[in-house]
């Protein structure tokens, strides 16, 4: 075997390359490390995830550099085996890459020098859209020049040293808040950020002393300076306890981590039920409960009943004349100075009190607080559409997949392999849907499927009827059968039976569910949800019937509001302990059966929707209450803490992650907003009905003497009329605006007028997105085109050049890359002898297979290693072998059956 | 206070919190987890700011991150040399990115940078498929991966050069709601 001959040439850098110093990318990063740690970090990395050796490595260590020489590899040589290169970066050469690379759209947030420019750019747009300083009173240096514009439309022009410079002027010139909101988003390194922070700082200070003499009042600039500084200080320490005050971080925390974003936004949801309970107790309890238990009112006769314990349940009993119903407060004003007062000692004291009005503070506390939830209840609802909902967000399903899918919460293993699966199996159904989405499905089968749909929702709305017709009978009953005062226990019966009706039928829904096989998951959650939130609406709105317009008819000479708030605890309570009994028997039993009795592995699955629609359903229930309960909304948080550590428990002991992929954000506007309009809307339509039309019972309450709770507001707006002129505009804007029915119908007109002026907006902008998306794709078929154009040109003369140099040497080294090597002195390309190209047209120099096999050979040997890229190319079935950045100082090669010389022909 | 103050200056913990999105107590949590990750090598006095670099075997071994698959490419993004050994700036500046509280913008340019496994600042179809690779654990057949690949860059990729920039990558996040909420670890 004869030693083969070989060249080793050391790549010259051509004089063409001295002359086009295009700024490349990639030589803004560091050049590559040691070929040591390289060699290190990849055998690493096989090892630990045991995958066969690329083709390509991932260069770990020697990033820019071999990413290079990778991508021209791709674009030479092979690119054909495993993936669908891109087919017309296949054909282009160096110096069209290298043009490509340089195009300002290319470079931007890729290098450190690019980012900067970027922020530099946007700080600058921010500044003056922020503060514009008055032309005449700035220096003429320092006045906005061209110059910016010029750097806004070529970011390469200038060093980076002196962008930088320019951005921490520019980060100078902004208030601190804005500063640091732009140091957190750049995308730099925290050192570099706190290096900006540093430079864009001290001069500011320095600045500011300098102004300060010269200001009218010397002391003002360094005072205000102390100011801004002890408010940010302050600012910051709010935050931090704002922080501390948020709960359950570490439960939050370990559910997100078990079983990910989608479980997580019930839990989350909860939370946010809490809040809008606190909320809304807060003012009552500070305006209502806690005045009027400061002011007891005399008791009344024979109220002493003993606690029995069955009041927690029905809310009766001892309860009865307690500040948590509307009975038991005054309709006088209290803290009248010695009216008829219950405590002599206290009015005698308290005398130059102000006189505090009960019913008015009723009246307006209730509304105030409802006015309230309402308003953060719409803020987060279009906060969160405008958060999930955007313009064409329903193309482009897998590349959502592929990218935003993997939660990054999930820290448990078995989360995590979870996590893994469902992945794989909703990739692999988009590729079926897609490839069947291209065939299409038989008309009788569609029938078919259309039919059982519609049978299926037939038979849910006929249970749905069914329900609210057994509700409607049960009350009917009751109102026939007055429940005498000893047997408590019997009024439980129809919240009872509406609990029972609320844990049962959707339990048939999903039964039913299981016949008609939807396509998509989402469309199935969305289809159940509605069918339990019909059913739950159906069912409050016979109740709500069954209160104000039969209950008040029949109660006429005792509490009807009394009768209603218990009623409403006795709901809560009861939809406490079926949500008990529905994680007892659905999640804990469940698990049994089938662990025990069916002997599978698999655990229930915890059911989001079915679980959100039950909180959404005792939050409705607490609003529909506040006004004859004002201490509903403490029960119900009380009942949400516990549910909250309920199903936690049940959730980490029985359930398992969903299956199906969740579109968490989607979810919980869709939840947000049902909280807002079914529940919400209707609870706030009932009391409004309560509030203005039906006449209050005539033994209790603040309301007592009215003929509706509007009253109060209208005689206390009569009494202001005659106290005086002093707020005489009250009962002139009261008159006008609120009796009058015209102002009232102008506004709604008027905020119709804008909703369907914002529409239309909207609209309008979807369509320019729509002709913006259609241009972009133009450009980019345009710039195809251009490139091929350009690449033509190159390959042409690339061609005769180096027909000329392979006749004169027999060498040619394809695809060099001169702004890598040149910046590395001892890189050296080792090519085989006779040096195989990859051009066809520079002809076969030996047979194909002979080549491959010692290709592949030498593959195999070199997978220790690692580093050796062999590409057993398409391109004319033609081997070449070729080593990227050989260090001859390192000890790459000193196995002896890997010598990148045995590979070449003898 | 006075315990709180011996690892950083005043100074240090107020540009650590102007810096990222982090409170004083979550910046001094996240700096005992640190510490816990290596107590001999990471000093307990910061305040002249030490040259101090964790291993990747050591953070790659976090609860937080110990399964997630991508975890070599998130060490690999936020370190200093690309070799995945961080300091105690570049663990800060991880959390931070990877926080509820930061925008989408920069979480965008992070991760777009955590997929460019080749770091060519492109996510070419090598890339695609390592990163479909990686979530999968490998069950996927060739074909199907492949055929992934090429419905992603069909779907997102807007100028046609058969792959996907930074900017056609933050066209395509811009129309993922749920991105917000899967790119985030709480600590």
């Amino acid at each position: 075997m004869a030693q083969p001959l070989n060249f080793v040439l050391n790549v010259p850098e051509t004089p063409e390359d001295h002359g086009s110093q295009e700024p490349s990318p990639y030589d803004e990063s560091e050049v590559h490390d040691s070929f040591h740690q390289l060699i290190q970090e990849q055998s690493q990395w096989v090892a630990e995830e045991g995958l066969e050796l690329q083709q390509r490595e991932p260069g770990a260590g020697g990033q820019e550099t071999s990413g290079h020489l990778d991508e021209s590899f791709c674009f030479v040589g092979s690119g054909q085996q495993a993936l669908p290169g891109p087919e017309d970066a296949l054909v282009h050469s160096t110096a069209t890459l290298r043009i490509l690379a340089s195009m300002p759209s290319r470079t931007i947030g890729r290098s450190r020098g690019a980012v900067i420019c970027q922020y530099y750019n946007r700080s600058v747009r921010l500044r003056r859209r922020v503060s514009r300083p008055e032309l005449k009173g700035v220096r003429r240096s320092a006045r906005p020049s061209l110059r910016l514009y010029d750097l806004e439309l070529d970011p390469a022009a200038l060093q980076e040293e002196e962008k930088r410079f320019l951005l921490v002027k520019e980060l100078q010139g902004l208030p601190a808040a804005q500063r640091d909101h732009m140091l957190r988003g750049m995308p730099l390194g925290l050192a570099e950020k706190r290096c900006l922070r540093e430079e864009s700082q001290t001069p500011t200070g320095k600045q500011r002393g300098r102004q300060g003499p010269r200001g009218l009042f010397p002391c003002c600039g360094r005072l205000r300076d102390a100011c801004v500084l002890a408010l940010h200080s302050l600012g910051l320490g709010l935050l931090a306890g704002l922080h501390a005050l948020r709960p359950w971080r570490y439960a939050l925390k370990q559910i997100g981590g078990q079983f990910g974003s989608s479980v997580l936004s019930y839990f989350l949801f909860l939370k946010t039920l809490l809040a809008f309970n606190a909320l809304l107790l807060l003012p009552l309890l500070a305006f209502i409960v806690g005045v009027q238990a400061a002011f007891p009112p005399p008791a009344p006769p024979g109220s002493a009943r003993s606690f029995t314990g069955l009041e927690l349940l029905t809310g009766g009993g001892r309860f009865t004349h307690t500040a948590m119903y509307y009975g038991y407060y005054a309709n006088s004003t209290l803290n009248q100075p010695c009216a008829p007062a219950p405590a002599g000692g206290r009015c005698s004291r308290e005398a130059a009190g102000l006189p505090y009005s009960m019913p008015l503070a009723y009246l307006f506390t209730v509304g105030l607080a409802f006015f309230i939830t309402c308003v953060t209840l719409v803020y987060s609802m279009s906060h969160s559409f405008g958060e999930s909902y955007r313009v064409g967000s329903t193309s482009g399903v897998h590349a959502v997949t592929v990218f935003c899918s993997w939660d990054h919460k999930v820290t448990q293993r078995r989360a995590s392999r979870l996590q893994h699966d469902n992945i794989r199996t909703h990739l692999k159904e988009l590729l079926a849907e897609w490839q069947r989405r291209r065939g299409s499905q038989s008309a009788c089968g569609r029938l078919r499927r259309v039919a059982v749909r519609g049978l299926v929702w037939l038979l849910s709305l006929g249970t749905t009827l069914g329900c609210t017709v057994a509700v409607y009978a049960f009350s009917e009953l009751m109102i026939k059968s007055p429940v005498s005062a000893e047997q408590e226990g019997a009024l439980l019966a129809l919240p009872v039976v509406v609990g029972l009706l609320n844990l049962g039928a959707p339990y048939l829904f999903r039964c039913l569910a299981a016949l008609e096989r939807h396509d998509s998951p989402v469309l199935e959650v969305y289809v159940a949800v509605c069918r339990n939130l019909i059913l739950k609406m159906v069912i409050l709105g016979i109740l709500c019937y069954h209160w104000l317009g039969r209950r008040v008819g029949t109660l006429k000479d005792q509490c009807w509001e009394n009768f209603v708030g218990q009623e409403l605890y006795r709901l809560v309570v009861l939809d406490f302990v079926f949500v008990l009994l529905d994680t007892l028997l659905g999640e804990l039993v469940w698990r049994l059966i089938s662990e025990k009795q069916l002997k599978r592995r698999e655990k229930p699955e915890f059911d989001i929707a079915g679980n959100v629609l039950e909180l959404i359903y005792g939050q409705t229930l607490t609003w529909l209450g506040v006004v004859f309960s004002p201490l509903l909304p403490a029960i119900q948080i009380v009942k949400l803490l516990l549910v909250f550590y309920v199903k936690k428990t049940s959730l980490m002991a029985n359930c398992q992650a969903p299956r199906r992929p969740w579109l968490a954000s989607h979810m919980s506007t869709v939840f947000i907003s049902l909280l807002c309009f079914p529940s919400f809307l209707g609870a706030a339509i009932f009391l409004c009905f309560a509030v203005w039309r039906v006449k209050p019972s005539s033994t209790c309450g603040p309301f007592r003497s009215l003929d509706s709770m509007y009253e109060a507001g209208k005689v206390w707006v009569r009494r202001l009329e005659e106290a005086g002129p002093r707020v005489s505009w009250l009962p002139w804007v009261h008159r006008y605006l609120v009796e009058n029915t015209f102002p009232v119908y102008l506004v709604s007109a008027l905020l119709l007028a804008v909703i369907y002026l914002h529409i239309q907006v909207v609209k309008g902008q979807r369509r320019v997105i729509c002709l913006l998306k259609e241009q972009i794709s133009n450009e980019g078929e345009d710039k195809v085109f251009l490139i091929n154009k350009l690449h033509s040109v190159y390959e042409r003369k690339e061609r005769s050049r180096h027909r000329a140099s392979f006749a004169t040497v027999g060498t040619r080294i394809p695809a060099p890359q001169p702004g890598v090597m040149s910046s590395h002195p001892r890189s050296r390309l080792t090519l085989c002898h006779p040096p195989v190209p990859c051009f066809p047209q520079a002809g076969k120099i030996w047979s194909a297979s002979r080549a491959q096999g010692r290709a592949t050979s030498c593959r195999k040997s070199s997978r220790g290693a690692g580093t050796l890229t062999v590409h057993t190319g398409t391109c004319s079935a033609e081997c070449w072998v070729r080593f990227a950045h050989f260090d001859s100082h390192s000890s790459l090669f000193t196995s002896p059956d890997c010598d990148p010389l045995r590979c070449c022909p003898s | 206070m006075g315990n709180k103050q011996t690892v950083f200056t005043h100074e240090q913990l107020e540009a650590y919190q102007d810096c990222t999105f982090f409170t004083r107590k979550e910046i001094m949590r996240l700096f005992y987890r640190y510490q816990d990750l290596a107590p001999q090598l990471v000093p307990l006095d910061y305040t002249s700011c030490p040259d101090v670099k964790v291993p990747y075997e050591l953070i790659g071994s976090m609860p937080e991150l110990k399964d997630n698959p991508f975890r070599q490419r998130i060490a690999q993004v936020f370190s200093e040399d690309g070799d995945g050994h961080m300091t105690l700036d570049n663990f800060l500046d991880m959390f931070s990115v990877m926080s509820e509280m930061a925008p989408r913008d920069l979480k965008a340019y992070y991760a777009f940078k955590i997929y460019d496994f080749n770091n060519d600042g492109y996510i070419c179809a090598w890339d695609l498929e390592q990163t479909v690779t990686k979530l999968t654990r490998g069950e996927l057949s060739a074909e199907e991966v492949s055929l992934v690949c090429e419905r992603v860059l069909d779907e997102a990729d807007g100028d046609h050069d058969g792959r996907l920039s930074l900017e056609d990558f933050q066209n395509m996040i811009l129309r993922a709601p749920d991105f917000l909420s899967t790119f985030h670890i709480r600590i």
